[in-house]
């Protein structure tokens, strides 16, 4: 029971980090329909952005308190929407127009291009990092198994919640969420309205990689490891994540987000930890066969 | 043009009008449209067509299926590029706009909203997200791009609340205002239609054109559609539109304009056109039979 409880808090912290990635697999898809394979790789670039951001207040000697982390987490926001901005911009949209698996193959080239890029610049060896957050509290106490809730899970859930909402306001109440779903549901009409769906689909991705910089700056500091590998399995898990819970759909995107960690989480618990990854993805195999359309995911309804 | 001796008198919207009677002489134009030429691969849709429309009147573009009116009207609105000619915006007070060379949502803002012949709202959102998408320019300007609207700055729920004002105003005039809160794809196909017509207008436009509005509508409901392209008339928005009724295009059109095969065959008012020989052959058919498809 506590051993449970134990992995449950493990499970849901580590699909709130799949959720974050999912959001911006999910928001792209949305708006043009692309599934965007660097994304992975934008929430790598994240974690590292959010590493040399700790290293260079570490030198300060400023790397102390939640100001820290929160600056840490708003200069990796803002590099990382930066790349996402870029990318968009370099590689997608001179090919929007094109034939629909042309931006797809951009986006592998992209992919390779950002892990090399990383890997040239920062080395190939994987980059430690000391405990930022340390302590929790205990929760339960169950003969010597004590049930950590640690203040980095508090902090992730904390986080993710915070962005989430931020970013549920922002698609549901204001003027650019409302142009973002108008391009998503017709976009030559948007622009006949006056929508500059260009700006809209730079916007998409700029916030998709807003997103997964928070989740990359989560992860830094939760597994205190990061090599310009990670996103390349993690970004992986979230499109399961993302096509779990219907393309398309942000909401499900956080909640395939959250089955994939809680399914991860309890397979290592209690069948093997080497095969975690092969759970992670029979979910992606057997969604796309008995439920193509996800949890979450509407009908598409093809109008003539 | 005015003529110099007769001072224009001046509505509050600036748009200068004179009456005589019932009937509008004056012919300041809004649109124009010079030598405009529409070709796809081998197939000339549009050839060489001139015309202008009148500001402050309802413009009407007939002819048979396949005459080039849609394709016509994908011009002016920027759905394509023309092969050749020009389209310009004449705004009251304001320097001519070439529309054919502006990418499309700078039409939209340069003063032209458009319906469609089969309905594009946006399905999945309310029907009054689907007016307040339509003054999305606006908000943006307000809101610093979004961004103050997250921050809740105090500009924003002012000109929120403007543009819901506004949005609330055409839905009661098309009498949509009970089904705000549905999704607009849950409307039934008249509603639709309406309030295609109330979030072309939400964009405040001064030309709307309209492309068959009155296609698939009852009897009833073809009369309450005049009556609203009448009323949008009065508040000064000019109108082009598109359409096979010819009840509906000859009782409240200024002016009528005919396409037969890509070429203007007449432009008069509606009682000359209905008489005009010309037109009457192309409707009736002169042997060679008309297979253009109509883009």
């Amino acid at each position: 029971m506590a051993y449970a409880l134990q992995q449950l808090i493990n499970g849901i912290s580590l699909g709130m980090i799949y959720g974050l990635i999912a959001v911006g697999y999910t928001m792209v898809y949305g708006i043009i329909g692309m599934i965007n394979f660097a994304h992975g790789d934008v929430f790598m670039i994240g974690a590292f952005i959010a590493l040399i951001t700790v290293l260079l207040l570490q030198l300060g000697g400023m790397m102390d308190g939640p100001a820290a982390i929160l600056l840490v987490l708003l200069v990796s926001m803002a590099f990382t929407a930066l790349y996402g901005w870029s990318v968009e911009r370099v590689a997608y949209r001179p090919l929007r127009g094109s034939f629909r698996l042309a931006p797809l193959i951009s986006a592998i080239g992209i992919s390779i291009v950002l892990q090399n890029y990383v890997q040239v610049s920062q080395g190939a060896r994987v980059k430690p990092i000391g405990t930022l957050v340390p302590g929790g509290v205990e929760v339960m106490r169950d003969g010597p198994f004590v049930v950590q809730f640690s203040y980095i899970q508090m902090l992730i859930i904390a986080v993710t919640l915070g962005v989430l909402a931020v970013f549920t306001i922002l698609v549901t109440r204001t003027p650019l969420g409302r142009a973002m779903r108008a391009c998503e549901q017709d976009s030559k009409m948007a622009s006949l309205l006056g929508i500059d769906t260009d700006r809209t689909i730079s916007l998409t991705f700029v916030i998709g990689a807003a997103l997964a910089a928070v989740a990359g700056t989560l992860y830094m500091i939760r597994y205190g490891v990061i090599d310009f590998y990670i996103g390349f399995l993690a970004g992986v898990k979230a499109f399961t994540a993302a096509v779990l819970g219907g393309i398309g759909s942000l909401p499900g995107a956080v909640l395939g987000g959250l089955l994939i960690g809680l399914i991860e989480t309890f397979w290592s618990a209690y069948f093997s930890a080497q095969y975690k990854d092969v759970a992670a993805f029979s979910i992606l195999v057997v969604t796309l066969i008995f439920l193509p359309t996800g949890l979450l995911g509407r009908q598409e309804v093809e109008k003539v | 043009m005015m003529p110099a001796d007769e001072p224009p008198r001046v509505e509050e919207d600036g748009l200068t009008r004179k009456m005589t009677g019932d009937r509008r002489v004056h012919r300041e134009m809004i649109l124009e449209v010079a030598n405009l030429t529409m070709r796809f691969g081998g197939l000339t849709a549009v050839s060489a067509v001139s015309f202008a429309a009148s500001r402050g009147e309802i413009t009407a573009v007939i002819g048979p299926n396949g005459a080039g009116k849609t394709t016509l009207f994908n011009c002016i609105t920027g759905f394509y590029r023309p092969t050749g000619g020009a389209i310009r915006l004449h705004r009251a007070n304001e320097l001519p706009v070439d529309l054919h060379l502006l990418p499309g949502h700078r039409i939209a803002r340069a003063g032209v909203a458009r319906t469609f012949q089969n309905i594009r709202l946006f399905p999945g959102m309310t029907a009054l997200e689907n007016l307040l998408v339509a003054q999305h320019v606006k908000l943006m300007a307000a809101t610093g791009f979004g961004i103050g609207a997250v921050l809740g700055l105090s500009r924003y729920p002012k000109a929120e609340r403007q543009a819901v004002e506004l949005a609330r105003q055409w839905l009661s005039a098309t009498n949509l205002l009970d089904r705000a809160d549905d999704p607009a794809g849950a409307l039934p196909y008249g509603a639709q239609r309406r309030l295609e017509i109330a979030r072309a207008m939400c964009t405040e436009p001064a030309l709307l054109c309209l492309d068959e509005p009155a296609a698939g509508l009852n009897p009833r409901e073809s009369d309450e559609l005049a009556r609203l392209l009448l009323e949008i008339r009065g508040q000064g928005t000019s109108l082009l539109l598109i359409e096979h009724d010819m009840g509906v295009v000859m009782r409240i059109s200024d002016r009528v304009v005919v396409l037969d095969h890509g070429k203007l065959i007449a432009d008069a008012a509606p009682a000359a056109v209905q008489g005009d020989p010309k037109v009457i052959a192309a409707y009736l058919g002169e042997g060679d039979e008309d297979e253009e498809a109509e883009a």
